[in-house]
């Protein structure tokens, strides 16, 4: 997030677009629900399906999955036309504004509304009204904007619109993404990616090579080659150019598009480890099981979705013979040739601290004395960001993109007319490794499920709870029907938490050109009734 | 600027304008007793137990009437005392009070006002009214508005925190009670189980269904820690009990949360203790999982990963590291593949 959790007060007006914030952030889904209920907030809420959030919503645009462009675009286009831009914001502090007024001047509320699929779009306009009459107004938006084969374009399109009306830098504004996972963002800033060092240092540079070699004392050249994403080894895997698999704390049988395919590749491999608490479905696959610490068994750090660094501390004693994760590695890498001497994960953190600048001034008696502390932190007296791009961006202008609205990788056919969408429910999270050995959560939601419209529910000659065969050109599942008003006609919705019924039997890898991300959030499928 | 002079039993204290005489006397570390009023929630001034003399004339209800410079209160005498008394024994008269089979022994406010004012049991000849006992049909609350003084936390809680206003109050005077979206069972009701009103609960009559270990309040250890769900981070106090088993969660009102948790949060934690953890090293041979010494299974992992990279250089090997785990992990994670492996085959599922 550019903004923090606690500015939810000094927002104005909210668009909230791609996040099911309620039931996947449902903290910060309460804190923005009571703004606009308790104190008369506006809201704009932009998802395929009806959820909560769209019960409180000012304006609620139902758009077809993978329109997210589009309708981006076409809020900017009444802003403009309407001059309620905030002009002298574009004009100080962006640039390239003319390129991007060109291509947004085509998505006309009538466009707009014809490639999402809403039917009235005076609803266009009265959004981008508020949304531009409203000031600060904070953007919030989750995997609903980026898991598309044109995610990249979806978050450069938010932050276009923020910047159109001059909402990044300011107190209460911003664009938020909603981190999923409790320590994806501490994840990406350690470097766990294929092209960057700890705090997004790219390898390709000579000078970052030659820091990294300093500080990590390496005896040969660190590779300067970008390396794979999760879904090109997958691929690689088949081709057999990847010949073993390290995977720590993930379930990618469970998490990753295309089950079959990556099932497929995990079996080619020569050699794969898992590292994780329980045995998960990808474990079954492993060569060699290293059970780790859970949560509650370690110390250590972890940075939420607004860029905060906080302690986590061992609550309860270790199960049986499993081994704290930083010192497994620290033993492998020993084996390997390396010196490591880490002691605790404060060790780790200190050395953190010296390649990582944005951490540098993070400590852990800062953290132990409760300290607020978001990166960019840079030095031990620095106070932390609250929100980025105060005075300027950090490249100095805003830029801006002209982004033209391109269809998902998949289109319904004869074959397979309705469409399919993924997500997760409240009581559920990811492939569900912990929630689903959770009692009280299991017991709550104990099966998967597809959400449907009543109007598609009596086309295919579906009841509420009947079992119903959900298939894609990939793969085919069984689960039961839940008739309701929320999702889209003609979409469907399955959450992808159940083994049994593994939504991504179902899903497409179509990958954003730049980033990768799979297009999780659309891809075309039939449904049939399963007599029983 | 902002700041008001006051005295409070005899010590001079400072406050903040917009302050409320209570506010400013629980920030200087002075004890006025109250039930109705929760500093998470808007003022209710409903119990009266926080009521004070001030001036030395009139009293007043300390949660709700405004600090002024140069106030004195007084927050205790005889007939502040005896004033609480009599409404502590009506509240506690009008219930069914068992602290043996209560979930809040031990951490109950009406229990420990009722200690420190010393009032008498009871008699037997008032009435005991029966109301709704509910322990089963809500996978995480239970209910017993028998232990219920009707302060109204619990309906604010849900009605300003989690914005789901599910409690009320019906009827009037000695028949008022609390429902659960107008009737309906609580497990039928449209809780999303987030918690927030049995954190506020003063009493036992909300209270959390067991998750994993039980124990009494007096034998519990407290640790904060941060949520491994979803990206908000929220900070959590989990209890554990003598034998080391989870028995709660509350939301520590440091973290972004404000206090506030959901039903993640509040309730999955016990996978952590769940018999299907891994807890020895596995080695698979001839096609099935057996276990193994760390030693035995980290040598197999060294010896197999440095033959591949020999044989087929580090850009055959990979690492999908986690969003779950901690800063240090992955940096470790990310420095073993580029400076013990020597590729950039990182990845973690930040796309997924
Ligand atoms: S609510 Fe308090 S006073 Fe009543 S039975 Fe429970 S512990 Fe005792
Ligand atoms: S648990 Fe949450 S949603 Fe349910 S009644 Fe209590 S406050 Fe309301
Ligand atoms: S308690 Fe709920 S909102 Fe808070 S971090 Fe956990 S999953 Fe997210």
């Amino acid at each position: 997030m550019t903004n923090s959790i606690r500015e939810i007060p000094v927002s104005e007006a909210y668009l909230i677009i791609g996040s099911n914030t309620t039931e996947n952030h449902p903290v910060i889904g309460s804190m923005i629900k009571r703004e606009v209920i308790r104190n008369n907030k506006k809201l704009v809420v932009v998802d395929p399906r009806r959820i909560e959030m769209a019960k409180y919503a000012d304006v609620y645009l139902q758009i077809k999955p993978g329109t997210n462009v589009a309708i981006l675009n076409g809020l900017a286009h009444v802003a403009l036309k309407e001059n309620l831009y905030d002009r002298e914001y574009v004009e100080s502090r962006c640039e390239a504004f003319e390129e991007y007024r060109k291509v947004v001047e085509k998505y006309t509320p009538e466009h707009v509304a014809s490639i999402c699929g809403i039917d009235d779009p005076s609803l266009i306009v009265k959004a981008a009204r508020i949304l531009a009459g409203a000031k600060p107004m904070a953007l919030y938006y989750c995997m609903g904007i980026t898991q598309f084969k044109s995610g990249v374009n979806g978050v450069k399109s938010c932050a276009n619109l923020q910047m159109l009306l001059g909402n990044i830098g300011v107190m209460g504004g911003g664009v938020n993404p909603l981190r999923g996972q409790n320590n994806v963002q501490g994840a990406c800033d350690m470097g766990a990616l294929n092209a960057v060092y700890p705090a997004y240092q790219p390898i390709g540079t000579e000078d970052n090579k030659n820091k990294f070699m300093n500080a990590w004392k390496v005896g040969f050249e660190l590779s300067m080659k970008p390396g794979l994403t999760i879904v090109e080894s997958l691929n690689a895997a088949i081709a057999g150019d990847l010949k073993a698999l390290y995977v720590f704390g993930e379930n990618p049988v469970m998490s990753d598009p295309n089950q079959h395919h990556v099932i497929e590749a995990l079996e080619k491999l020569d050699f794969l480890v898992v590292q994780d608490i329980v045995l998960t479905e990808t474990a079954q696959y492993a060569d060699v099981v290293l059970p780790g610490f859970a949560f509650l068994e370690k110390e250590g750090t972890v940075s939420n979705t607004e860029r905060r660094v906080q302690m986590m501390h061992r609550v309860v004693a270790p199960a049986g013979d499993s081994r704290d994760d930083w010192l497994i590695l620290t033993q492998l890498a020993n084996r390997m040739g390396a010196s490591w001497d880490y002691t605790c994960p404060k060790d780790i953190f200190e050395e953190i601290r010296t390649v990582t600048p944005s951490y540098a001034g993070i400590t852990y008696e800062r953290l132990e004395n409760n300290e607020l502390l978001q990166w960019p932190c840079p030095n031990e007296s620095h106070p932390g960001t609250q929100f980025l791009h105060r005075e300027k961006f950090s490249r100095g202008l805003g830029l801006m993109t002209a982004i033209e609205y391109t269809p998902p990788a998949e289109d319904v056919d004869p074959e397979y007319p309705v469409i399919l969408t993924t997500g997760r429910v409240l009581e559920h999270f990811h492939t569900g490794t912990m929630s689903r050995n959770s009692r009280i959560l299991d017991e709550t939601v104990p099966e998967g499920f597809v959400e449907m419209n009543p109007n598609d529910a009596s086309n295919y000659n579906v009841c509420d709870g009947d079992l119903v065969a959900v298939s894609t050109r990939r793969g085919s599942i069984r689960v039961k029907a839940r008739v309701t008003g929320r999702p889209k006609p003609n979409v469907v919705f399955v959450p992808f938490h159940f083994a049994e019924a593994a939504a991504n039997k179902l899903t497409i890898d179509a990958l954003d050109p730049t980033c990768k991300i799979p297009e999780f959030k659309v891809c075309a499928c039939k449904i049939e009734r399963v007599a029983m | 600027m902002d700041a008001i002079q006051m005295t409070i039993d005899g010590k001079q204290v400072t406050g903040k304008k917009g302050q409320t005489i209570l506010e400013v006397a629980l920030d200087n570390n002075i004890d006025i007793p109250y039930l109705c009023y929760h500093p998470r929630i808007s003022k209710t001034g409903a119990c009266r137990i926080c009521m004070v003399r001030v001036n030395e004339a009139a009293l007043k209800t300390s949660c709700t009437e405004p600090a002024s410079n140069g106030m004195i209160i007084d927050t205790d005498d005889d007939e502040i005392r005896e004033l609480r008394r009599s409404i502590l024994g009506m509240l506690l008269a009008e219930g069914d009070h068992n602290c043996l089979y209560c979930e809040s022994n031990g951490e109950c406010e009406l229990q420990r006002l009722c200690n420190r004012y010393e009032v008498p049991m009871p008699a037997g000849d008032m009435p005991t009214r029966q109301r709704a006992v509910d322990t089963v049909s809500s996978k995480g609350l239970r209910r017993n508005e028998n232990r219920c003084i009707l302060c109204g936390r619990c309906v604010k809680a849900c009605g300003e925190i989690q914005m789901n206003s599910v409690w009320n109050f019906t009827g009037r005077g000695s028949s008022t009670a609390l429902t659960s979206d107008m009737f309906a069972q609580l497990g039928d009701s449209s809780c999303v189980m987030c918690g927030a009103c049995v954190q506020c609960c003063p009493t036992g009559a909300l209270s959390f269904q067991t998750v994993l270990g039980r124990g009494q309040a007096w034998e519990l250890k407290k640790e904060t820690s941060v949520c491994i769900y979803c990206g908000v981070g929220c900070q959590i106090d989990f209890y554990t009990n003598k034998e080391g088993k989870l028995v709660k969660a509350l939301g520590n009102a440091d973290g972004p949360n404000e206090g506030h948790l959901c039903v993640k949060g509040r309730f999955g934690f016990d996978f952590v203790q769940s018999g299907k953890r891994l807890t020895k090293p596995l080695i698979k041979k001839n096609g099935a999982f057996e276990e193994a010494s760390w030693d035995e299974a980290l040598d197999l992992v060294a010896s197999r990963l440095s033959d591949i990279k020999s044989k087929s250089g580090p850009d055959s090997i990979m690492a999908f590291s986690s969003a779950k785990c901690t800063n240090e992990e992955n940096y470790l994670m990310q420095k073993f593949m580029r400076a013990v492996i020597g590729t950039n085959n990182v990845d973690h599922c930040a796309r997924l």
